[in-house]
């Protein structure tokens, strides 16, 4: 079980992932041995599953952010399979989530313009399998984005 | 922008998947030399495409069981200032992203909780509290896959 030094551990590395073992010993009141240690115990126990790069895709040309609520019928059996395989398969797609509630799936979807938007979402998204019905939000802003956990 | 070449994107997508890679490790893998991936590395990150860290956590493992995505609409548009309602969510702790969106919602919002009973204490207590929030919709979080992208 955790204690309230691997919390304090967790929490600063959430805070800035790329600290060194030093500095994040001597943030927590460790020494560097027994901070290694820890950290290396939350990575065996799979807390801690790595860290990923954060893509700025507008700095890459991509300016338009789409989430698409998709609601799917349902009465084909294998339809949320046959959906996310097809999904996955969209280069443009950068998540895909699915939900209890009323919407079944969601698309992050990323294109350079509005031209492009439409044409992804004309002859990639229209065209996958099994959709009722969908719901576009675009982004117009994003407020906050750390995606930290409350620990 | 000198356009990215295929040596950039193979760079963005290692790091993406796993942002702790060294120059080193990964100049061994593209078969370029270090000093030529370094300036790799450090151009996208001057260019602000490589634009930080994220610390992958299993959020389940640490006791966050529920992921809930809101829809909110404001209810009063002209009397509540947008930055209000922003300054008030981004600094409820549980409130892990905020995207200012067009289309049924104004804000969308991922939010974590412990189970169902501390995410409806978080809504009721912390969300619906919020100046100006009118509508909100709930959907919970089942599966979610991050992929590559257009990279």
């Amino acid at each position: 079980m955790l204690d309230d030094t691997d919390r304090r551990l967790l929490r600063h590395l959430q805070d800035d992932p790329s600290l060194a073992l030093p500095e994040l010993a001597e943030l927590c009141g460790l020494t560097a041995g027994r901070a290694g240690r820890r950290i290396e115990k939350l990575r065996e126990a799979g807390i801690i599953k790595g860290q990923e790069a954060v893509i700025d895709w507008k700095a890459l040309g991509f300016s338009v952010e789409v989430s698409l609520r998709i609601t799917l019928d349902k009465t084909a059996p294998s339809a949320f399979d046959e959906f996310l395989a097809a999904a996955r398969g969209v280069a443009e797609v950068i998540e895909i989530q699915t939900f209890l509630g009323r919407v079944d799936v969601r698309l992050h979807i990323v294109a350079r313009d509005l031209g492009h938007w439409q044409t992804i979402y004309r002859d990639k998204v229209l065209t996958l399998p099994h959709i009722a019905d969908i719901e576009a939000l675009m982004t117009v802003a994003t407020v906050k984005m750390d995606e930290a956990l409350p620990l | 922008m000198t356009p990215l070449d295929d040596l950039d994107r193979k760079i963005l997508g290692a790091l993406a998947a796993d942002a702790s890679l060294s120059a080193s490790t990964l100049s061994r893998r593209l078969g370029l030399s270090q000093p030529a991936t370094w300036r790799r590395m450090r151009r996208l990150q001057d260019e602000g495409i490589l634009a930080g860290r994220r610390l992958v956590l299993d959020a389940a493992k640490l006791g966050f069981g529920v992921t809930v995505f809101l829809g909110i609409k404001l209810a009063a548009k002209g009397r509540v200032s947008l930055e209000d309602f922003e300054r008030a969510v981004t600094s409820i702790r549980e409130v892990q992203t905020v995207e200012h969106v067009l289309g049924l919602y104004d804000y969308r919002l991922r939010v974590v909780a412990r189970d169902l009973a501390d995410f409806e204490r978080v809504l009721r207590r912390r969300i619906m509290t919020l100046p100006g929030v009118g509508n909100v919709e709930a959907n919970v979080l089942l599966s979610e896959e991050r992929l590559a992208g257009p990279i």
